[in-house]
């Protein structure tokens, strides 16, 4: 059976489709069967990321209306082969996710991925509630300011509550994924540091993703991160993490925290002091 | 010229809890049948409902806004009043209806006297007969021993922990938009971000305690001190804040 994964985060714009997309490429390029399923019914981002918008026929909203069998609306990756999309509908709204139709598509999910990855809606209305329902492990990701930390913080709540790992008096098992991290802003106190966000959110760190205009260029061109350029500095803290997820355990690196000290740090450092 | 206005009274508004006892009614469906067996329980014990204040349960009833509004009319007919209602989604209350409430405990059960049956079934118009003659008495008693909540986890943004008997213990943080409402005292062995309100439901000598203060508000009994107010020194620091008159008092932790 396939472990179900949620992304999400109560802020809009923090992060969530494109470590989706990232996470998602990462876990199948290891080898791993992975689905990316966006649940942002009306406001659809993952088949941009994802680079597969012009091959959208059926949607979420249709399998679970019963409209088209759950293989049709899945479209696999040109890149990495052992990755899927199910996109979410464009024309319908929210209201169109029904609880049991959501069980039923995540359930034939398990049948057939290692990894099903729910892309959430910002919220914490009923698309990011049902996104996160039936999910094994959650991946909050937060940006390193404070009204972001806030909403993580609320959305953390909601995993406790509101999801069927909770009621059924399980824990679920939540990660944090900070991302557009900047070593020189937070050295300066433009941004949170890391733990700052960790002393406030006390849930354990999947990967810190500095701030990179790859990540803005990958977008554009319609792949996740990890396979635009695999090289990049946001997509081996992707790989990383992906790696984390999968059970391995390895020491987190603050990107550009070179204590050494480049020349750059020791400027900002001296002006700060 | 800017004007300044003078604050003639130095008293700062109190806001306490106040927890009572309610009936709570689960109607099922369908529901004519379900007030017919109401209207068999009222014809056994008439008055039951009388000036009584009456909580309607309808988690998991799935019934419309129409059907709703229906049935707090069918139940006025009756004589009984809705003072609110549970479990409802927001959509299903409108202007007009009792409001929807939240955040109940069960307490324990209410026993319907087997009174013998009357000719004048119900006392609509006769309230010193219907408190004349007191139908129901609560099993069990109200417990008067202090009692303690402990929680082994940090409390999120958003969430509400409300416990009218006693102490409460955070072992963790209390998140920025959490809040921690006590009749007893508040002890926070990490950082408050959010309210701690001690002594809710009319209590001076409540305490709070915290590891590290960063709240947003704090109240005592009714006092309340919003973050503005508070001595900057305290910030961060590890505090206790006790009631003085209608002052609260704060002190490091050494």
């Amino acid at each position: 059976m396939g472990k179900v994964i949620v992304v999400t985060s109560g802020k809009g714009g923090v992060g969530k489709t494109t470590s989706t997309a990232a996470l998602g490429a990462a876990l199948a390029q290891r080898g791993d069967k992975v689905v990316v399923v966006d649940f942002d019914v009306g406001l659809r981002n993952l088949d941009l990321v994802m680079g597969a918008e012009r091959r959208v026929v059926y949607d979420l909203v249709n399998v679970i209306q019963g409209d088209a069998k759950l293989p049709q609306a899945l479209i696999r990756d040109k890149r990495v082969e052992s990755l899927f999309l199910l996109p979410a509908s464009q024309t319908r709204d929210k209201d169109n996710l029904t609880p049991e139709g959501v069980e039923r598509v995540i359930g034939e999910l398990k049948e057939h991925f290692d990894w099903i990855i729910c892309d959430s809606p910002a919220g914490i209305e009923r698309g990011a509630t049902l996104a996160m329902r039936h999910a094994d492990i959650a991946v909050v990701v937060t940006n390193p300011e404070v009204s972001s930390v806030r909403d993580s913080d609320r959305i953390i709540g909601l995993l406790d509550s509101k999801t069927v790992k909770a009621e059924s008096g399980e824990r679920m098992e939540k990660h944090l994924l900070l991302t557009r991290y900047d070593a020189v802003r937070a050295e300066r106190g433009d941004m949170l540091k890391v733990d700052d966000v960790l002393e406030i959110l006390s849930i354990p760190l999947l990967g810190i993703i500095p701030e990179s205009m790859d990540v803005l260029k990958a977008s554009n061109i319609g792949a996740p991160v990890t396979v635009a350029d695999s090289r990049s500095a946001p997509a081996l803290a992707y790989f990383d993490a992906a790696r984390r997820l999968a059970g391995e355990i390895l020491p987190i690196t603050v990107p550009g925290d070179k204590r050494s000290g480049g020349l750059l740090s020791k400027i900002f450092s001296r002006r700060a002091a | 010229m800017k004007m300044v206005s003078v604050l003639t009274d130095a008293r700062s508004i109190r806001i306490k809890g106040r927890s009572f006892l309610a009936v709570v009614l689960s109607p099922d469906l369908p529901l004519d049948h379900w007030l017919t067996r109401l209207d068999d329980l009222a014809a056994r014990s008439a008055g039951f409902f009388f000036g009584r204040p009456v909580v309607l349960d309808v988690t998991d009833l799935p019934v419309n806004r129409d059907e709703l509004k229906g049935l707090v009319a069918a139940l006025a007919e009756r004589n009984v009043s809705i003072m609110g209602i549970e479990g409802a989604r927001p959509s299903l209350i409108g202007p007009g209806m009792p409001p929807a409430l939240k955040g109940g405990r069960p307490a324990s059960d209410v026993d319907v006297a087997n009174s013998a049956p009357s000719i004048e079934v119900r006392t609509p118009d006769s309230p010193a007969e219907a408190s004349d003659a007191p139908m129901v008495e609560v099993s069990g008693e109200v417990r008067s021993t202090p009692q303690s909540l402990i929680i082994r986890e940090p409390v999120r943004s958003g969430q509400s922990v409300i416990f009218t008997e006693g102490d409460v213990t955070v072992i963790g943080s209390v998140a920025s938009g959490a809040e921690i409402i006590a009749g007893g005292s508040v002890h926070i062995y990490g950082t408050l971000r959010g309210r701690a309100m001690a002594g809710a439901i009319g209590n001076s000598s409540a305490q709070i305690f915290c590891r590290k203060l960063e709240a947003e508000l704090l109240a005592i009994d009714g006092v309340y001190k919003m973050a503005d107010d508070m001595a900057p020194d305290l910030r961060g620091q590890s505090v206790q804040l006790w009631l003085d008159g209608d002052a609260i008092m704060a002190e490091k932790l050494s």
